[in-house]
């Protein structure tokens, strides 16, 4: 069990260039149900995948992979054709918030934009798009959503994953990493691990993911990894106090961070004296969150917590 | 990415948005030749001279070379002297001013070099306002934001009387509607003409704020003529970097003589950074991880000397490029390379820092923390080398390391 995203998941690519290509093959390796494509101006051709399987995925399959699967002109006729049931956008920048778009229109309920550099006031509108739609998007400007062993949707390596019981959740690509490596290592291992990307507009936040992850009976308690910018965290301390059953454990990045300075996210910037690091683990602490003081204390935190 | 006042002025006058008449000058001569148009056009004696930086604070701040001239400077002369009394003034003023560097709280205590002035016309002022449109996270929708207390720092009117600020939210669907000017307008007090003026004002400030993917526009102060007209005494425009590509004559104006060399040299090779105070120089693939690599190195009692995402996707040559940016620093004592590789793979960053050593050489010792994929094609290709490196089990024992070794 998990939550998102699993065994039945079937995933189109919104976006087959040079990255969408590459982490397409790693996902078919890993195991992932790939169905489709989406691209204008190669509709009607199909694309060819062979390779060696990745046996940290999906277990119980033979060495080496064939998938085939057509290129479509629109997402409505790919959903139409296969079935999909998710999509993954690497569409560049300046036609990201269109492909989104498309995606919530044809009535995907799970879309993943692992896109960086969308202009804000392009997400502003998808966002106010979605509003009325029964869709999920995550990202963008995120490494994904993966279930162990089941479905990896975006480009995380999957083989640092092992199922388990924590939920994981993070608007950081690398400190994902970090923590799931950290939970692989101490045997907790992980339902689902979602990053919710680092820009200051996206689709699920944490409060989204952690009544995803209280909602979900086999995921024991959450890691919530967090960084400077905005006050998704302090509303997601207020939701833990009001709703959360599941022990919570959380690092935030940024306590060294400057003001006014963007730190490589287009989130993660103190405007105002408003999003530091130190208010966030302060509202967190207070709903009894167990903070990692450092990342590499992050699998040692969730094991506190689980233990408290 | 910043811009000059003159420059949001420019853009704002474009668009139908009024704002005082002004002049450029990067000499004393312009400075100077910019005074009798002013005062003839406006027929108000009075200019203005701004020094033009990318840091808020101008009018409070001081010039280090010279501690009794402010960094925006109002030019009365002209009333009693004439023309030629006020042309004085600014000759003295601006050969103080260029080149001089003008210290404000956001500049730090270093500040910044003044190498162009704005001279504006004189503003008979009734009444000074605030107003801004910017992003509000929480809602994924711009806001405009306005308050009758003008001159002062937004922040400072949220924290002490935030009953003063009105916000309306803009759907990005619908744009600012008539009746959300007309409440902002209620609540700054505009009555007859000056409320007509200050609606049509919001709409077309709102509609430029989103048609030009501004970060920000605030007009503080905003003011209300003694004749009535509404009017952007100051204005601050910062746009979104990932909306550039669609606006290249806004790109065109940036100023690159404001921002840090370094990090200029660093986003030429696509890598994000920034400079910082401390001794330890940090090289890291992930925003996320870069940061948690600064704070791990302070916990262990270090001071980072720079922020330094290499991304995901960094080939030999940005590694190699990233490492020399780090060893430009002369306060650099240490550098520690934490890499956790997913798409990045450990081997590319071990082919990178060995080409960039051989290449620059390495003076202070160095960590290096793998992990992810290729870890241990990286380690062997490290240890091969020759290269004097500490290897380091994880970001804490690696922290520690480099501490030590810098200590």
């Amino acid at each position: 069990m998990s939550v998102l995203i699993g065994m039945d998941t079937k995933v189109l690519v919104q976006g087959m260039g040079k990255t969408g290509r590459f982490h397409t093959e790693k996902a078919i390796a890993y195991g992932t149900n790939m169905v489709a494509a989406v691209h204008p101006s190669r509709a009607g051709q199909t694309e060819v995948f062979e390779g060696e399987a990745d046996h940290s995925g999906v277990p119980d399959r033979a060495d080496t992979y064939r998938v085939e699967f057509p290129i479509f002109r629109t997402v409505a006729e790919a959903v139409a054709e296969t079935g999909a049931n998710a999509s993954v956008v690497y569409v560049p920048p300046p036609f990201a918030s269109d492909a989104i778009m498309e995606a919530a229109d044809a009535g995907v309920p799970l879309i993943v934009c692992v896109t960086e550099g969308i202009p804000v006031a392009d997400m502003v509108k998808a966002k106010r798009y979605l509003e009325d739609k029964d869709v999920r998007l995550v990202g963008p400007n995120c490494p994904g959503v993966i279930t162990p062993k089941e479905c990896k949707i975006g480009i995380m390596p999957g083989y640092i994953h092992t199922p388990g019981r924590i939920g994981v959740v993070s608007r950081s690509g690398t400190l994902t990493y970090e923590a799931v490596h950290q939970l692989t290592l101490n045997g907790l291992g992980q339902t689902t691990a979602i990053g919710i990307g680092g820009d200051p507009v996206n689709g699920t936040n944490f409060v989204d993911a952690l009544t995803a992850f209280n909602d979900d009976p086999t995921t024991e308690g959450v890691l919530m990894i967090g960084e400077i910018g905005g006050t998704a965290e302090e509303d997601a301390a207020a939701w833990i106090t009001a709703n959360m059953t599941k022990p919570v454990a959380s690092f935030i990045a940024g306590t060294t961070a400057p003001a006014g300075k963007r730190m490589g996210h287009a989130g993660a910037i103190i405007s105002g004296g408003k999003g530091t690091a130190a208010a966030k683990i302060e509202a967190l602490e207070a709903a009894g969150v167990v903070m990692a003081p450092t990342p590499t204390d992050m699998g040692s935190a969730m094991m506190e917590a689980m233990n408290k | 990415m910043k811009i000059h006042e003159y420059q949001a002025k420019a853009l704002m006058a474009d668009r139908g948005i009024a704002v005082p008449m002004g002049r450029v000058a990067t000499t004393v001569d312009e400075a100077v030749a910019a005074v009798r148009p002013l005062i003839e056009e406006s027929g108000n004696p009075v200019v203005v001279v701004k020094s033009q930086i990318h840091a808020g604070g101008r009018g409070k701040g001081r010039f280090k070379e010279f501690p009794d001239v402010g960094g925006v400077n109002v030019v009365t002369e002209g009333i009693s002297g004439g023309i030629e009394a006020a042309e004085a003034r600014v000759r003295e003023l601006a050969s103080q001013m260029l080149g001089s560097t003008l210290v404000t709280i956001q500049t730090g205590e270093e500040g910044k070099q003044v190498s162009r002035l704005y001279i504006e016309q004189g503003i008979d002022i009734a009444t000074e306002l605030y107003l801004s449109v910017l992003l509000d996270r929480a809602t994924s929708r711009n806001i405009v934001m306005a308050s009758t207390e003008g001159g002062t720092e937004i922040e400072v009117v949220a924290e002490e009387t935030p009953e003063k600020i009105l916000k309306e939210e803009i759907d990005p669907a619908f744009g600012l509607l008539p009746f959300q000017a007309r409440n902002i307008a209620y609540s700054l007090g505009f009555e007859g003409d000056t409320f007509k003026d200050g609606v049509r004002f919001l709409d077309a400030l709102t509609k430029a704020a989103v048609e030009l993917d501004t970060d920000l526009v605030e007009i503080n102060p905003l003011v209300v003529t003694t004749d009535g007209k509404v009017m952007a005494l100051d204005g601050k425009m910062a746009f979104d970097d990932s909306g550039l590509f669609r606006h290249p004559a806004v790109a065109e104006l940036r100023d690159v003589s404001e921002e840090d060399a370094a990090e200029l040299e660093a986003k030429e090779f696509d890598l994000s950074f920034i400079k910082l105070d401390g001794d330890i120089g940090c090289m890291v693939n992930g925003a996320g991880l870069a940061m948690a690599t600064m704070d791990i190195i302070q916990t262990v009692g270090g001071e980072p000397a720079n922020f330094l995402d290499v991304g995901g996707g960094a080939e030999k040559e940005q590694i190699a490029a990233a490492f020399k940016i780090i060893t430009k620093d002369p306060n650099v004592k240490g550098i520690f390379v934490n890499i956790f590789g997913g798409i990045m793979r450990c081997d590319i960053i071990a082919e990178g820092v060995i080409a960039a050593v051989e290449e620059v050489g390495l003076s202070v010792p160095l960590v290096v923390r793998l992990e992810g994929t290729n870890v241990e094609l990286g380690k062997q290709m490290l240890d091969e080398s020759g290269l004097d490196l500490v290897s380091a089990s994880d970001m804490k024992d690696g922290a520690q390391k480099i501490l030590e070794l810098t200590r």
